[in-house]
């Protein structure tokens, strides 16, 4: 299915990447947003507001984030497409209700333009230390999708593939955006509504009497049913059988969470979003996702001079992680090297599928600046040695 | 007689011909919480001394003739045990 | 639904009438013998079917709790949702489908405690909800804990010595928020319930119902006032009908009178009303109201 002209603004723009972001969801066909205001994602929810009128959109500004999150999964239950944009606090906030969603299988985005914590943190400067969050924030066992863009034009991009994503798979998609990307300037082209795919709402075939609201698909995910048409379905965020109807034990907990996990674990290699240069005769693989694999750029090029041999391995898809091809890269090279602008969150994941196979350098910092590319040249240097 | 807080005689009570209704019990649904007994306004009801599947003693219907089908018991039942139908809408529906 | 429509049968006599609106494989329900949340949904489902809607008209939404359980037991597309969110959830279902009307059925620790700045936020916007609230003064699935509403001197689990606190009155604060509608009966009234959930069920904006109800395993014997059926015979004793009671005479002390009626009722334009009438005025042309959310 192609995007909505209505919300496609083709043409060539110059925006920053909080922008480019509500250009992404108004694309993506997106006609709901609640959000609240927080530095520094509040100009996405300020164009949605602007545009959403002229295309069929519905803007709210709600009580807090809990009402956010809340709010979007209630619309997105109503068969809109829907998405809302946060920050560190506000994330921290909407974390139950991301459950909810999980649970639920509800469609949505949920974009964090992330900046220094823990608490209120630096509001205006840039980190990327709500990685582990994205991936563990609510409570109880899941799996999550989250990606990373790097400039404008992905902030665009992504905030359309997120949203396809979430449709395709029924969960809330994170879009784990920075400050510094979020402020960024840069060109952003934005395609002609025929050239966007878009992945249509899973609306059920089945007729009410037979309908069971989640009894999978092939891909492990169930189909929607619309609000009204004689479905009288019943959702809960308690653990549930195929009926939707609260079961509480044992088994029904392995089945239902169980299939929570796989429909993401089972079907990653249709989500995985990597961008892969020279990796096959690398000595030294360079991992990075967001703003820190452009930082990382002059540092490769620099190692790259001194003779190193250094691939590069971009997460476009942070989650799910790409267990088994850092698995197999492991087995060929000295060292990953992975800058991030927190002490270590998704480096933990590619120690843990090295498994001592090849060493891991974090180029780490707390947050409120990028890094200074010399530190990253540094550490390649160090491990190719 | 029902107990006279609850029911106030109308005013045309000689002119209106009250209708009949006929009350089903859903014996093992009843909690036994004694409402409909209580506030059957036309005492058609009493708590048996029998119980049902679950332990609770279901309202037993005493009176049957006394039935107005006024609907209350079928409201107040938390349970939906109990509910009265219109007479003429039971011969109906008889094969 | 009429009787003859009712085909099904339990033992040889026939299924009970409402048992179209309800989720009958679900029974029984969880509530205690002498509960009164199962009284409400009863009132509810005739109210419903007073109104001439057919369960495809309406929307249920439920947070957590004793009374967060009835999206369960109610044959609608309805939605067990987290502690306190209801009505934002609510929000968003009413907002992507203004077509359809959209009840919340919750608690009153649900409502008004970890969810009260929702509730005020979205009686102020005079979002298209109809919001019935059940009253009991505790949180009853958890034990008996000090709730928002719980009367001074009465007494749960975390306020061993009787309550200290000032307690919300529903009422009142529903209408500082600006709801358009706002009613209070116990679950004794079953007939002026009906009516009022009736009445709301056909109106817009921001509608707020609030049941007094017996929590007979918790807050009736923790507080020695007997069983849920001495609480109902309390409610026929001691409330009085005032439809122009005074902010005063809506508070509830413990074991007090309760004053019962409809108290507000009056018409402002809904969110979705004033937002599509703003927009329009504003954008002219150029303003594409709201999409409508389901299968093209
Ligand atoms: S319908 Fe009315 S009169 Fe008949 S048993 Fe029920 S409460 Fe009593
Ligand atoms: S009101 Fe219902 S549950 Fe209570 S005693 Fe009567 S039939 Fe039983
Ligand atoms: S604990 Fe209280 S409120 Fe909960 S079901 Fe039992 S009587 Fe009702």
């Amino acid at each position: 299915m192609h995007a909505d002209p209505k919300g496609v603004l083709t043409g060539t723009h110059y925006l920053d990447g909080d922008h480019a972001a509500a250009e992404g969801a108004c694309a993506a066909g997106c006609r709901f947003l609640a959000g609240y205001p927080i530095t520094p994602s509040t100009e996405v929810a300020e164009r949605c507001a602007l545009r959403f009128p002229m295309i069929g959109g519905t803007f709210i500004q709600m009580e807090d984030e809990l009402a956010s999150i809340a709010a979007i999964l209630g619309a997105s239950w109503g068969g809109l497409k829907t998405f809302t944009v946060t920050s560190g606090p506000g994330f921290s906030l909407m974390m139950e209700n991301i459950g909810l969603g999980i649970m639920m299988e509800c469609p949505c985005v949920i974009i964090n333009v992330q900046r220094g914590g823990p608490s209120t943190g630096l509001p205006t400067l840039p980190a990327q230390a709500d990685m582990m969050q994205a991936r563990w924030g609510s409570h109880g066992d899941y799996e999550i999708i989250a990606l990373s863009p790097n400039s404008p034009q992905e902030c665009f991009d992504l905030t359309i593939e997120a949203v396809n994503l979430s449709e395709q798979y029924r969960l809330p998609v994170m879009l784990m955006m920075d400050e510094c990307i979020g402020h960024m300037t840069e060109k952003v082209v934005i395609p002609l509504a025929e050239e966007i795919d878009i992945v249509p709402r899973r609306w059920t075939r089945e007729k009410p009497d037979t309908y069971l609201p989640y009894k999978p698909c092939d891909d492990l995910v169930p189909e929607i049913a619309p609000l009204g048409y004689g479905y009288r379905f019943h959702t809960t965020g308690l653990t549930h059988d195929q009926r939707g109807y609260p079961v509480l034990n044992a088994e029904t907990q392995e089945e239902c969470v169980g299939r929570l996990m796989d429909k993401v674990n089972k079907n990653a290699e249709n989500i995985y979003h990597l961008e892969k240069h020279n990796l096959d005769d690398a000595d030294v693989i360079l991992i990075s996702y967001g703003i820190s694999s452009r930082v990382a750029i002059p540092a490769v090029g620099k190692a790259r001079e001194d003779g190193i041999k250094v691939g590069e391995l971009r997460l476009i898809t942070v989650w799910p992680f790409p267990e088994n091809l850092i698995r197999e890269l492991a087995g060929n090279i000295k060292a990953f090297v992975m800058p991030e602008i927190n002490y270590g969150q998704v480096v933990l994941e590619v120690e843990r599928c090295v498994g001592g196979k090849c060493k891991t350098r974090l180029v780490g910092h707390a947050g409120g600046w990028v890094h200074d590319p010399e530190s990253i040249y540094q550490a390649i240097k160090e491990v190719a040695q | 007689m029902p107990d006279p807080r609850y029911w106030r005689k109308p005013f045309d009570s000689d002119k209106v011909k009250s209708p009949k209704g006929v009350v089903y019990v859903i014996k093992d649904r009843c909690k036994g919480c004694g409402f409909c007994v209580e506030f059957c306004p036309r005492g058609v009801l009493v708590l048996s001394v029998e119980f049902n599947k679950k332990g609770y003693h279901p309202p037993e219907v005493v009176h049957p003739d006394r039935c107005v089908n006024c609907d209350l018991c079928e409201r107040i039942c938390p349970e939906f045990a109990i509910y009265s139908l219109n007479q003429d809408e039971i011969i109906e529906l008889a094969p | 639904m009429t009787v003859a429509e009712n085909k099904k049968t339990i033992g040889n006599i026939p299924e009970h009438p409402k048992s179209l609106l309800l989720r009958m494989d679900r029974m029984p329900h969880i509530w205690c013998s002498r509960c009164g949340i199962g009284i409400v949904v009863g009132c509810l489902a005739a109210a419903l079917e007073k109104a001439g809607l057919s369960p495809d008209d309406i929307t249920i939404t439920s947070g957590i709790g004793c009374t967060g359980r009835v999206a369960g037991y109610v044959k609608v597309d309805s939605f067990h949702t987290t502690h306190g969110r209801a009505i934002p959830f609510a929000v968003g279902l009413a907002l992507s489908r203004p077509d359809l009307k959209h009840v919340v059925f919750s608690g009153d620790g649900d409502l008004v405690s970890i969810g009260g700045n929702h509730f005020i936020h979205a009686a102020r916007r005079n979002q298209n909800l109809l919001v019935i609230c059940v009253n009991n003064f505790t949180y009853a699935m958890t034990g008996g804990q000090l709730a928002p509403t719980t009367p001074v001197t009465a007494r749960a689990t975390t306020a061993p010595y009787g309550s200290f606190e000032n307690p919300f009155c529903l009422p009142n604060l529903a209408i500082s928020a600006g709801a358009d509608y706002v009613a209070r009966w116990t679950s004794l009234h079953i007939r002026r319930m009906t009516d009022t959930f009736e009445e709301a069920l056909n109106r817009e904006g921001f509608r707020f119902i609030e049941i007094i109800a017996p929590c007979s395993t918790i807050y009736a014997r923790r507080n020695k006032l007997g069983t849920g059926l001495d609480l109902m015979k309390y409610y026929y004793e001691n409330s009085e009908i005032k439809h122009d009671a005074t902010a005063e005479e809506l508070e509830i002390g413990f074991q007090t009178k309760i004053v019962v009626g409809k108290f507000v009722d009056k018409e402002r334009p809904s969110y979705a009303r004033a937002m599509n009438r703003h927009l329009g005025k504003i954008l002219g042309k150029k303003y594409i109201p709201p999409e409508v959310g389901g299968p093209q």
